[in-house]
């Protein structure tokens, strides 16, 4: 009981901290100055139609790829940790069987959903969407797979092959911006073709897709090594 | 009239106090696990609202915001940005918490975090 007063006292402190800065809260008229600078400059320097996409893969591209890699380190330690001592029997009569309805349903659907997961990422530079939900929609498509049948043993060393081929050609890419273009992860190593078309913005698709593959592929082991711990 | 993200921003403190809450007095390591992601989006919500601006739309080029306009025409595009990077970095400590519950799980045969005392003083 005292615990949940201390709780409630701590929580009644925060509250009245947020409500100061949400009464003082004046949203911006204008934007500011690197804002601005990315809306005036993303069209000619970078040639994406999506800003967003613009800063995530090229403005800050070095942060997305350090990004990317606390997504990595943190598949890799959910592998690790449930990895030990794991012992899995094949026990497929212990389970209750899935319904009809989802066995047939995950058939029609996985491929869409794996369609739609390139799709999203192929566009990230022209439409909301890129590497990191492209990769996410992949991985969803996985989770569907698991709930048909979540005895289904998916290849750990196919889901890192992809992750790792990802990450090689992604620092590649970017070591390319060092040699051919202005820096590291610099997209002008291609024409950068017209705002708005499919093969535009320079390096930036096949970036965002070798991204949306890594993330996929991280998100996958992550959802295969959580479904391994399944006890039977 | 109440603006926008006025709205949205008071959400998202709410969210981040009810999360923070239910972190601190369940017992239950699952239910400290979906305290922080209501938490963690509740800070997201607060990061997105900031940038929005009333009047304008999407930081997307295309024929109804041109490129010469475009510092006129859209919203702030830096937090989403920054939240697009928070979202999945969300995801990684969720996944991280959730492996490491059930190695306690599997320690202990509990999910009671009263009964993890090795590191109580």
């Amino acid at each position: 009981m005292i615990k949940r007063l201390i709780a409630l006292a701590l929580l009644a402190g925060l509250g009245l901290l947020f409500l100061g800065l949400l009464l003082d809260y004046r949203p911006d008229t204008d934007l500011n100055l690197s804002a601005r600078y990315y809306a005036e400059r993303t069209a000619p320097d970078i040639g994406a139609a999506n800003i967003v996409t613009a800063i995530v893969v090229t403005y800050r591209g070095l942060d997305t790829l350090g990004e990317v890699t606390v997504l990595f380190l943190s598949a890799t330690i959910v592998g690790l940790v449930l990895a030990l001592g794991r012992r899995r029997e094949q026990d497929p009569a212990g389970l209750a069987p899935v319904g009809e309805l989802l066995t047939t349903g995950s058939r029609l659907l996985t491929p869409l959903i794996l369609l739609l997961g390139a799709y999203v990422f192929v566009n990230g530079h022209l439409t909301p969407g890129g590497g990191f939900q492209g990769g996410a929609i992949l991985a969803s498509g996985v989770l569907l797979l698991l709930l048909a049948d979540p005895l289904r043993h998916f290849s750990h060393g196919l889901i890192s092959a992809v992750e790792s081929l990802a990450g090689v050609f992604y620092v590649a890419i970017g070591l390319a911006g060092l040699v051919w273009a202005g820096g590291f992860l610099d997209n002008r190593i291609l024409p950068l073709g017209d705002l708005g078309a499919l093969f535009s913005a320079g390096a930036i698709p096949a970036i965002y897709s070798l991204i949306g593959l890594k993330v996929g592929a991280e998100f996958a082991s992550m959802l295969a090594s959580l479904a391994e711990t399944q006890e039977l | 009239m109440v603006d926008m993200s006025l709205i949205a921003m008071a959400t998202g403190f709410v969210l981040i106090l009810v999360g923070l809450y239910g972190a601190l007095t369940n017992r239950n390591l699952l239910r400290m696990i979906v305290a922080f992601t209501v938490a963690d989006a509740g800070v997201n919500l607060v990061l997105v609202s900031v940038g929005y601006m009333r009047g304008r739309t999407a930081p997307i080029l295309d024929s109804a915001v041109p490129a010469t306009e475009a510092s006129v025409r859209i919203i702030d595009p830096v937090p989403q940005a920054l939240v697009l990077t928070a979202i999945v970095i969300g995801l990684g400590v969720t996944a991280l918490m959730l492996a490491y519950a059930y190695r306690l799980y599997e320690a202990k045969g509990t999910l009671d975090i009263a009964k993890f005392s090795e590191l109580k003083w």
